[in-house]
């Protein structure tokens, strides 16, 4: 992997570490800028990993566009060599399936999609091989997923499956974005899933939607106390399908105050991943379940 | 002291100089479109230049003052009335107890910027009062203000009416407009042909311009070098591998029309940017009304520095001028 180095005006080096995504991307871009932070660069204003690239804003009054560029190539150098280990946590998200709400906006937008006729997952379960959207759901969340970048609008996850390549799904993103998403939509673009954090325009297609709020600027919910934006790029999310009945009651529950996401620290190592997907994956649910 | 927001106007916002350091997670840095008038308006009323202010979006609110204060507007020609008698734009005025502040009829530019002395004092959300609408972060509970809010002012410093800036320090685009921009990031995803017509072309405003970004149409689509799809990206020739965004980045969905992003960006996305628009341009593009005639010229680093530093000694000879 060569990084593609390029200033995006006077105040921001973008920096594609590869074209396609990949975890060794993802964990290259995060190494980067995990050193650029240790390295504290007078004049380095904000630090923002992406799934495959990163970027850096600066304040050119304080350092040259060049230097820094010269600066950043050679953190490059010596992070490219460290390990791919990270200490994270694992978190179950449920997810509702075929919801109505999604459902409904769905078929308002039905002309800016590539199948009219089908709704956004019996397209995905469709062009992905999969019979039935049964199969097509167990696919979805049946293995763990990697949040490899949070942005676009305020701490929304983009979300890379934890499988080999053959067996990823890739779904296209709508022909022409939609103007309405509901908040907490599980979407689906490329290769990545999301959970649209707030209501909004969006491109990826639609499948259902959690009930477990991940952005909340009252600061009320219980588990986003301390800090408004739940998810950080390297948690590892399991989606759990739920129902309608246990929708509203998670809802109810979050709402009272009462809900906490399942969740478990755990040590991932991209080696070890890469040696054997299936056995690490097996682990990660084993200390998510696990007492 | 306090202001009774009688009308809202279009689309005013509480701005300041925004909140850098959360972009990683989504969340912009926000703050006033034309960051040099805001400036501007505060040093006009004597508050700090960062002090909290209000965006008005082509038409102004109607404010009720409940005590003394002095008050200026600039950035947009947005003509400021007070118990309905004209005042100046670009310069500061008392405003007494009771009376009210509405405005004329917008002629020129698009985001009118009111400062009042004190500054608004609204609680802080991530160390900013600025509006991000779509987070519902900061200004009034997190959105655009409404008939009935009441506004709070911070303490101010006395004596600054009668204070002007000079018509030649004051910063606005020509017509057609000229937005510099360095090309790069996906730059060598389409043609030298089509890269040179992009800045020969000229372009125009679309309806579709916010805080968010600025959308421009009229000129002719962009043309890609063919290319595998890289995996993940998704297949339109304009897809990349979801990606941050810069500020005052052209991203060109589908090659049609370009989105320069602004203040209330998305951080990132899919669709790949052929280059920046520089910072020294970034306050012209608040002011553009849909429609505008529009030219993107290409410039180089060392261009986007000297053009920054001139906007330094701008704002500068501002300062001075108004510490007098």
């Amino acid at each position: 992997m060569t990084s593609r180095y390029s200033f995006g005006g006077d105040e921001h080096i973008f920096v594609e570490v590869s074209e396609d995504m990949s975890l060794e991307a993802f964990f290259k871009s995060l190494s980067i800028t995990n050193a650029v932070r240790d390295a504290a660069i007078k004049g380095v204003t904000e630090i923002c990993p992406a799934n495959a690239s990163f970027q850096i804003k600066f304040d050119p009054d304080i350092v040259h566009p060049d230097d820094l560029m010269a600066e950043l190539k050679r953190i490059e150098e010596t992070a490219e060599h460290a390990d791919a280990i990270l200490e994270t946590r694992i978190i179950e998200i449920p997810v509702y399936y075929q919801d109505p709400w999604t459902n409904e906006t769905l078929m308002r937008f039905r002309e800016r999609h590539q199948d009219p006729d089908s709704t956004d997952i019996e397209y995905a379960a469709e062009i992905n091989g999969f019979s039935t959207v049964d199969e097509f759901i167990e696919a979805h969340s049946g293995s763990p997923w990697f949040v490899s970048m949070v942005g676009f609008v305020a701490g929304l996850p983009f979300l890379y499956q934890m499988v080999d390549r053959p067996r990823q799904i890739q779904v296209p993103k709508y022909l022409r974005p939609r103007t309405d998403t509901p908040k907490l939509t599980v979407g689906y673009g490329g290769c990545f899933s999301c959970i649209y954090s707030v209501r909004g325009a969006g491109g990826y297609q639609m499948f259902g939607i959690t009930p477990m709020p991940i952005y909340d600027p009252a600061q009320e919910v219980t588990y986003l106390k301390d800090f408004m934006v739940f998810f950080k790029p390297g948690d590892i999310v399991k989606w759990k399908p739920i129902g309608r009945e246990e929708y509203d009651q998670a809802v109810a529950d979050v709402e009272a105050g009462r809900f906490m996401p399942r969740m478990k620290e755990v040590t991932f190592s991209l080696e070890e991943f890469n040696r054997d997907i299936d056995g690490t994956n097996a682990k990660l649910l084993e200390a998510l379940n696990g007492c | 002291m306090a202001v009774n927001v009688l009308s809202p106007g279009l689309l005013t916002t509480i701005q300041d100089m925004g909140r850098p350091g959360y972009y990683h997670l989504g969340i912009p840095i926000g703050g006033a479109m034309d960051r040099m008038a805001l400036r501007c308006a505060n040093l006009l009323v004597g508050n700090d230049e960062n002090a909290a202010g209000l965006e008005a979006v082509f038409t102004g609110p109607e404010l009720e003052f409940t005590g003394e204060a002095t008050v200026a507007v600039t950035g947009a020609e947005l003509p400021p009335k007070l118990d309905g008698t004209p005042m100046e734009c670009w310069a500061s005025f008392k405003v007494k107890a009771g009376q009210i502040l509405s405005f004329d009829y917008l002629r020129a530019g698009a985001r009118a910027y009111i400062a009042i002395s004190g500054g608004i004092d609204t609680p802080k959300a991530l160390g900013s009062r600025s509006t991000y609408a779509i987070g519902a972060l900061g200004g009034v509970d997190g959105r655009a203000l409404q008939a009935g809010d009441v506004l709070p002012l911070g303490v101010a410093t006395a004596g600054n009416e009668g204070k002007t800036v000079p018509k030649e320090l004051r910063i606005s685009p020509g017509n057609p407009a000229e937005l510099r921009v360095l090309p790069g990031l996906y730059w060598h995803r389409i043609t030298e042909d089509s890269g040179e017509r992009f800045f020969a072309e000229s372009w125009k405003v679309a309806g579709e311009a916010d805080r968010m970004g600025y959308r421009f149409q009229g000129g002719t689509p962009l043309e890609f070098i063919d290319r595998e799809p890289p995996f993940g990206a998704g297949s339109d020739p304009s897809n990349i591998t979801d990606a941050c965004y810069p500020y005052g980045s052209i991203q060109v969905p589908g090659g049609t029309e370009p989105i320069v992003l602004h203040r209330d960006a998305v951080s990132g996305g899919g669709y790949f940017m052929i280059g920046t628009v520089i910072s020294a341009d970034m306050d012209l593009i608040g002011q553009l009304q849909p429609h505008t005639q529009t030219r993107f010229v290409k410039t180089d680093m060392h261009g986007a520095l000297a053009a920054r530093a001139d906007r330094a000694r701008t704002l500068n000879a501002v300062r001075e001028i108004l510490s007098m």
